[in-house]
């Protein structure tokens, strides 16, 4: 009587339960799977925040890795924990990855203790990406708050490599204090590229500071009249995002045309683990980037 | 679907038959509980005797054996400061025999997240694969309401499925598993007999259910009633234990941590069952949490069973066991939530 059960090996036989993508890439097998990747380089940016320069080990890995900007990869140290990350680079960098990463947890302090070489693992990309493509044609606003520079720079890096595709280019930049500026090594760059307007402002001023002090909805005025053709990207923490739009929006800006960035606790990054539910919708796969409308429409979202 | 006549002494050779293919789970008595009532888990059997499906209920669901409380995903061995990850999937198959539909519907509900969402999960695939599913037909339970949910029958996602005709099963064959089975016992085709007779065992079943809730219109319900003072009246006596999360046969949502082994050689990836009503659940790196109230973490736990699921798979992810409800520490039961809710809406 045994031969009544017929063992299913799910690493053999996968594609029969599922369709292979039009690329024939099998999506059950290796979601699990990581990629190895070594830490190439590491910039100190400020105090509490460095820039991990990424590469993939493998030369097939690597020729397949792209990712969109405003997407996030899980990177894992084994034996100590896997976070999301957003990344921070150029999208036409293939198999390499900048991510921008603040001291604040188990796994962000080991890594911040890491020395270039080190092996540490990458899944990925994940979610949803800014929509630079629909952008093209029209002015570009975009606005960070701290931290939300490093998921902003990689369309920054789309927006300036693409130049010709945008009309009028705004960043605006706002943080706690010039120690806290992130990326300050680059902003003469952005700022030399035709027609793009670099506006950097700070809660709290010191001796060397020259630029303006305040909040970031303060620098909004300066940016011109959005009601028509205008597109804006807004990175940063819920009340901050909120301000902006609600500004926006008085501004005459369809709220489907701004675009926010949600950060949540995530455990896998797939839509399963349920860790990153706001109201009833999965970050890491209906986000992390939404327009305004949809966020305004999820409960518990700001 | 194909149904077919099964003798209940040809179903212990079946099982027999079973036994011998591989393991076999089924509902198990354990205890007596505090009213004298028998207690049931699905657990491992030796033999047919010890399946009890009599039964009214289990304290626990059997995604236990879908979804177990640890797993683990993946084995890293370090050597001179690189690594190598190791993915194993358990292959080894069972069955699992006296499944009530709700148990069948909640393994449905399951598959759309795990066989056909996004990212599809190997670990499941592989589990739900490898197993042998047995439903059987009951008498409706006293507290469940799966009637009002329309998860009391099923159609497919088991191999088999009995309705007991007091002499004989009357069986709906979902496999071809199932089929090459059935021809290794003295089964026969269904007459209009047995067909009669089988209906009316349903209508004594469809007619039998004491507790019910008016689902309708309730994901609506839950975003209107967002803000409801009823909320904190239960959050209130919520413990924040996770109990429900942990009996409930649909709830999936897990926290994965990693430990080194002692002499730093290996490490493992361990993915836990975890429950929205723990404090942590959505707190974040830094000290920030999403979350921080009994109250917000309990809405949440309703707002995802029937509004956040619903929303993404037409279909509320509660199938009206109440098994969340019998094992509350404090009382808190979805009837009565629910009723609190339409109540509050009324005035």
């Amino acid at each position: 009587m045994t031969g009544l059960f017929h063992p299913y090996d799910v690493t053999k036989e996968a594609d029969v339960k599922e369709p292979l993508d039009f690329l024939r890439r099998d999506r059950l097998q290796h979601v699990d799977r990581t990629f190895k990747a070594e830490i190439t380089n590491v910039t100190k940016l400020t105090e509490m925040e460095k820039l991990f320069h990424i590469r993939l080990v493998r030369q097939s890995e690597r020729e397949r890795f792209t990712f969109l900007p405003g997407q996030f990869v899980m990177v894992e140290v084994p034996g100590y924990g896997e976070i999301p990350i957003s990344i921070s680079g150029s999208a036409t960098q293939r198999g390499m990855l900048e991510l921008c990463i603040r001291r604040a947890g188990l796994v962000t302090g080991v890594l911040h203790r890491t020395q270039p070489r080190s092996l540490v693992g990458i899944r990925g990309p994940f979610g949803t990406h800014f929509p630079l493509e629909r952008m093209k044609g029209n002015n570009v606003l975009l606005i960070a708050g701290g931290l939300g520079l490093a998921p902003l720079r990689s369309a920054i890096f789309s927006v300036t490599e693409n130049r010709a595709d945008y009309e009028r280019v705004h960043i605006l930049y706002g943080t706690s204090s010039p120690n806290n500026l992130l990326f300050d090594y680059q902003y003469e760059q952005w700022r030399r590229v035709d027609g793009v307007e670099l506006s950097i402002i700070v809660d709290r001023g010191d001796e060397s500071w020259q630029g303006p002090v305040g909040r970031i909805t303060d620098l909004l005025p300066g940016v011109g009249d959005v009601s028509l053709d205008t597109y804006a990207v807004v990175c940063g923490p819920p009340v901050m995002f909120k301000f902006v739009c609600n500004w926006l929006s008085e501004q005459g800006m369809p709220m489907q045309r701004m675009f926010v960035s949600l950060e949540r606790r995530m455990h896998c990054g797939m839509g399963k683990c349920c860790r990153c539910n706001v109201g009833s919708t999965y970050t890491c796969i209906s986000g992390p980037v939404f327009d305004y409308w949809t966020v305004m429409n999820l409960k518990e979202a700001i | 679907m194909l149904y077919r006549i099964l003798p209940k002494d040809e179903w212990e050779r079946l099982v027999e038959n079973m036994l011998q293919a591989g393991e076999v789970i089924g509902p198990k008595k354990i205890n007596t509980n505090k009213d004298g009532k028998p207690v049931h888990q699905y657990l491992p059997v030796e033999s047919f005797g010890e399946i009890d499906l009599e039964y009214e209920t289990t304290e626990y669901s059997a995604k236990t054996y879908f979804l177990p409380f640890k797993e683990t995903l993946s084995e890293y061995r370090f050597d001179e400061g690189d690594w190598h990850q190791e993915i194993k999937y358990r292959l080894q198959p069972r069955a699992i025999v006296g499944l009530h539909a709700c148990d069948i519907n909640a393994l449905l509900k399951l598959d759309k997240v795990f066989v056909h969402g996004l990212f599809p999960s190997p670990y499941y695939v592989s589990r739900r694969e490898n197993t042998f599913i047995v439903g059987v037909d009951h008498d409706p339970c006293e507290n469940g309401f799966c009637r009002s949910l329309g998860t009391d029958t099923v159609t497919h996602g088991f191999d088999l499925f009995l309705t007991d005709l007091g002499d004989r099963y009357f069986v709906a064959v979902g496999s071809d598993t199932a089929f090459t089975a059935l021809q290794q016992v003295e089964c026969r085709d269904i007459v209009e007999e047995d067909t009669q007779d089988y209906l009316e065992v349903r209508k004594r079943i469809a007619d039998g259910f004491q507790t019910k809730i008016d689902a309708n219109n309730l994901s609506n319900l839950l975003d209107i009633e967002f803000e409801s003072d009823v909320w904190t009246r239960w959050g209130d006596k919520c413990l924040s234990c996770g109990s429900c999360a942990m009996v409930c046969p649909t709830c999936y949502c897990y926290g994965v941590t990693e430990h080194q082994s002692l002499d730093g050689t290996s490490a493992t990836r361990v993915k836990q069952l975890h429950s929205c009503n723990f404090i942590d659940f959505a707190r974040v790196a830094g000290g920030h949490n999403f979350r921080p109230g009994r109250a917000t973490r309990l809405k949440y736990r309703y707002y995802h069973q029937h509004r956040g699921f619903a929303e993404a798979f037409e279909q509320p992810k509660c199938v009206g066991c109440n098994r969340c409800g019998n094992v509350c520490l404090a009382g808190i039961n979805p009837p009565a939530v629910i009723k609190d809710l339409q109540e509050e809406d009324a005035r």
